[in-house]
């Protein structure tokens, strides 16, 4: 790199906004995974995805950012609402949501942080990104899709058909198999 | 931007859906995690492809095609769940224990609790399907 990139303390005005948006999305999925009531679980799911579509605002990630906020909190949520719906899950707080291996999951899960952020701060202490406006716009990234990524993008579209067809056949009940 | 606010931010992420995975009991909420997880690698792709500065924007298009597959899946998934909802009237991991080995060992008050329940769904869904 040509230019010296600046100490990693004190944190420039875009990773200040950065760390807020991450600690808002960091707490909401905390709350996600330890909440009682699994509706109060889907809308923090919400807060979470949304300040990770922030994330990617501030990264320059516009368009990405917007199909998150689009498809994950527009369409997936929403999806997840309606499961929690139609399985007649319990709407008030319940005691039973959690299994009963709690603190060996939690034990896992704080070993696997451990490990990774050790091992991602060990390898990128020094990587310094200067973030320049308009990189993930709109325009550059539908002209990469539509170039050279055009092939993988046709295949996913037969995927979500497929995806379409097997849910289709899976929530009907009058196509079962063989009787 | 250091690149290591966004990685660590993906790496606690990931943890956190690694705990809902493991902890959740209802299948809706291990679903959630799993959709947790996948942000955090989204989040790794976008931070990767601002660094890297990928002239093909390779790690934003495939941050795209990761969040229609999610969206995929989860259809799936979830059609899966109500499937399992419809025959056996619950969600709960923890009860659908079909696939599991028998215990080697059994205890004797919850084997005589367990079987004849397996014994009555097992056939009754031979039958539906």
């Amino acid at each position: 790199m040509s230019f010296a990139p600046p100490g990693l303390w004190p944190p420039t005005g875009q990773e200040i906004v950065f760390l807020l948006l991450g600690v808002v999305a960091a707490g909401a999925a905390l709350l996600v995974v330890t909440t009682r009531q699994i509706v109060h679980a889907a809308l923090w799911l919400v807060v979470s995805f949304g300040a990770l579509a922030g994330c990617y605002l501030v990264l320059t990630a516009e368009f990405v950012a917007w199909v998150q906020v689009l498809i994950y909190v527009g369409a997936v949520v929403v999806l997840l609402l309606f499961g929690v719906m139609l399985t007649r899950a319990p709407i008030g707080p319940s005691t039973d949501l959690d299994s009963g291996n709690k603190t060996v999951a939690a034990v896992v899960a704080v070993a696997t942080a451990a490990v990774l952020v050790t091992t991602v701060i060990d390898g990128f202490r020094t990587a310094y990104a200067p973030l320049e406006p308009g990189e993930g716009a709109a325009k550059p990234l539908g002209a990469s899709i539509f170039r050279t990524w055009v092939l993988p993008f046709e295949a996913l579209s037969v995927l979500l058909l497929a995806a379409l067809i097997g849910a289709i056949v899976l929530s009907r009940t009058d196509i079962g198999g063989k009787d | 931007m250091h690149v290591v606010y966004p990685v660590v931010l993906a790496a606690l992420l990931f943890s956190i859906g690694v705990y809902g995975v493991l902890a959740r009991r209802n299948t809706i909420l291990v679903l959630m995690s799993v959709e947790l997880m996948l942000n955090a690698v989204n989040l790794n792709l976008v931070a990767f492809d601002v660094w890297l500065k990928d002239a093909l924007h390779g790690g934003q298009v495939l941050t795209l095609f990761v969040i229609v597959i999610a969206a995929a899946e989860l259809g799936v998934g979830l059609a899966i769940v109500l499937a399992v909802f419809r025959n056996r009237r619950t969600i709960e991991i923890d009860r659908l224990r079909d696939l599991a080995d028998p215990d080697p060992d059994p205890d004797p008050a919850a084997g005589s609790q367990d079987r004849p329940h397996d014994a009555e769904t097992i056939p009754a869904r031979g039958g539906a399907a």
